[in-house]
């Protein structure tokens, strides 16, 4: 890779271990990639959680934060993606002393080193949206797709150690989503279908992201039947799925994202032309996760966290209704719309019928095995995509349904469609 | 060991981390630490996963595309850090985060091969790995 002087000096260690460590590791993944050179990045969106960090990469960041201010502070304005604890609540999820020192220590880590504690997945909507062109290190697969695609900004999916790096030296390496070249659709999905809710939105991420074949994969979507224009949250809902099944960092869909806002998409010249995506396809996807009894353990609303918009309505289905004691009701949001939605009434409305508003967190961040097996829950009801995708892993027996659907099953204490 | 005498060259993209030797497990699936994987107990734990039940720690581990999130990257190294993790990871299409993962836990890992690697090699071969010569080297099948 092509370094300038002050780029060199960082990887000789002129300015510090911290950014020497950043640097090396830029320059590993350049070259594994064939980046030329690296580009400065805007902003950068850490994901940390400590069920990823443990024990080993706490310690890291404590080693970090014992260096002096000039060596450790981030370059670049840096915020967090959602955390493992919201420390109101991790008693009664059953989470442990333990869980929760270490959290602390990685929160005092992370202040030392100038770090934004935002705890949020939506950095996209609540932080500072980012701006058509501008180059990122965003560290969650859904800010990554969301930023790229529906915003436009270029950036790869940075994971923990190398949004760090990121921070540390305000550089990524120039290569996949930076580069016009890999921005080009690959394969064309016309869709014969308006999806009505955040499920469907999802589950059309989810149908679509089955069929990408790798990172490199970048979809193009062309809806040919009438449609609405859709909404932030909609969009987050797709990208979200379409990132977790797809493992995709961008896709452009005509006449909504703004590289192809006009109607047409930059393609790569074998483009691939797949086949029509329909209601029944939506359908089915969705019905795949439905069980043959009507057991609920736990409703959770999470993966991405709640906008605004989206907690409100939870709130205004449950109000006045109680949720049945079988079942356990979870909604997670930044801290940012928790404060909202405390001074609008909002957390009043979802604790009074039973059901925990948790903030800074997102439920499969938060060693969601532990809390399964502390809680003895199994079958999970969600309106996300995403998370049906990621739990199975942790133990659990996903169902993927309606919002109202979730809500409904929750009051009644059984699955109820 | 060499490449002499029956054994079988792959050539990939040039990877990351050093040379080593194991035994391969191999699936066509697809990979991703959080989604897949029992990290406690060294097991893969995704029900539809073709390892399902069976342990990576110490093994070749040989799959086809990186999926899922952003985790794996601080991931596989904590995983080593408890020696629980696999000794390299062979891939046919890594995503940035593995190729972030293997950078920060030194964990060696090759993509992009000449050939679908999930097919040419299989599990319980013995394999060598040298990620600066992007090279994986099958020895003699038993």
């Amino acid at each position: 890779m092509r370094l300038n002087d002050f780029e060199e000096d960082m990887l000789n260690g002129k300015h510090g271990w911290p950014r020497q460590f950043g640097m090396e590791q830029i320059v590993k993944v350049g070259d594994f990639f064939d980046a030329q050179d690296c580009v400065e990045v805007a902003q950068v969106h850490l994901m940390a959680d400590t069920e990823s960090l443990g024990e080993d990469g706490v310690e890291f960041l404590e080693k970090l934060a014992q260096l002096p201010l000039e060596e450790r502070a981030v370059k670049v304005p840096t915020v967090t993606d959602p955390r493992g604890i919201d420390f109101e609540h991790y008693k009664e999820l059953g989470q442990s002393d333990a869980q929760a020192d270490l959290e602390r220590r990685a929160i005092v880590a992370f202040r030392a080193l100038g770090v934004m504690m935002t705890d949020t997945c939506i950095n996209y909507q609540t932080i500072m949206p980012p701006v058509l062109g501008e180059h990122l290190a965003f560290g969650d697969t859904g800010s990554s797709i969301y930023a790229n695609s529906v915003q436009g900004a270029r950036t790869n999916f940075q994971g923990g150690p190398s949004a760090l790096a990121s921070a540390l030296t305000g550089r990524a390496p120039r290569y996949g989503f930076h580069l016009d070249e890999c921005r080009k659709g690959r394969k064309i999905f016309k869709v014969d279908h308006a999806p009505g809710d955040f499920t469907e939105w999802g589950a059309l991420g989810g149908v679509i992201g089955r069929q990408m074949e790798s990172y490199w994969d970048v979809p193009v979507i062309e809806f040919v039947s009438e449609h609405r224009h859709p909404t932030s949250d909609e969009l987050k809902h797709f990208g979200a799925a379409l990132a977790s099944y797809g493992s995709t960092a961008l896709f452009h869909m005509l006449g909504v994202t703004p590289e192809a806002f006009d109607g047409s998409a930059p393609l790569v010249d074998d483009l691939e032309q797949m086949d029509v995506i329909g209601a029944g396809d939506i359908e089915t996807f969705i019905e795949a996760y439905w069980p043959q009894d009507d057991v609920v353990d736990v409703v959770v609303f999470a993966a991405p966290q709640l906008s605004l918009i989206e907690i409100s309505q939870v709130a205004d289905l449950l109000d006045g209704q109680k949720i049945n004691e079988k079942v356990a009701l979870i909604a997670t949001v930044s801290p940012e719309v928790k404060s909202a939605a405390d001074r609008m009434g909002v957390t009043a409305k979802i604790e009074k019928s039973g059901g925990l508003l948790l903030q800074g967190v997102c439920f499969y961040q938060m060693c969601a095995r532990e809390i399964g097996e502390a809680k003895g829950w199994k079958r999970l009801l969600t309106n996300s995509a995403k998370l049906v995708n990621i739990i199975g892993g942790y133990g659990y027996d996903p169902v993927l349904a309606s919002l109202e659907c979730c809500v409904r099953s929750a009051v009644q204490g059984r699955l109820v469609r | 060991m060499s490449a002499d005498g029956g054994s079988k060259i792959i050539n990939g993209h040039l990877g990351i981390g050093g040379p080593v030797v194991g035994e391969a497990l191999v699936a066509s699936d697809n990979f991703s630490a959080r989604y897949d994987l029992d990290r406690l107990k060294g097991v893969f734990s995704r029900p539809a996963h073709k390892l399902y039940g069976m342990s990576y720690v110490d093994k070749i581990l040989i799959l086809n595309a990186a999926k899922g999130g952003v985790a794996s990257a601080w991931m596989l190294k904590e995983m080593m850090s408890r020696n629980m993790g696999p000794k390299a990871l062979i891939l046919n299409f890594a995503n940035p985060i593995m190729a972030q993962g293997a950078a920060y836990a030194e964990l060696p890992m090759i993509d992009r091969f000449d050939q679908d690697v999930t097919i040419a090699v299989k599990t319980g071969d013995i394999v060598e790995v040298n990620p600066a010569a992007g090279t994986l080297i099958i020895n003699d099948r038993k």
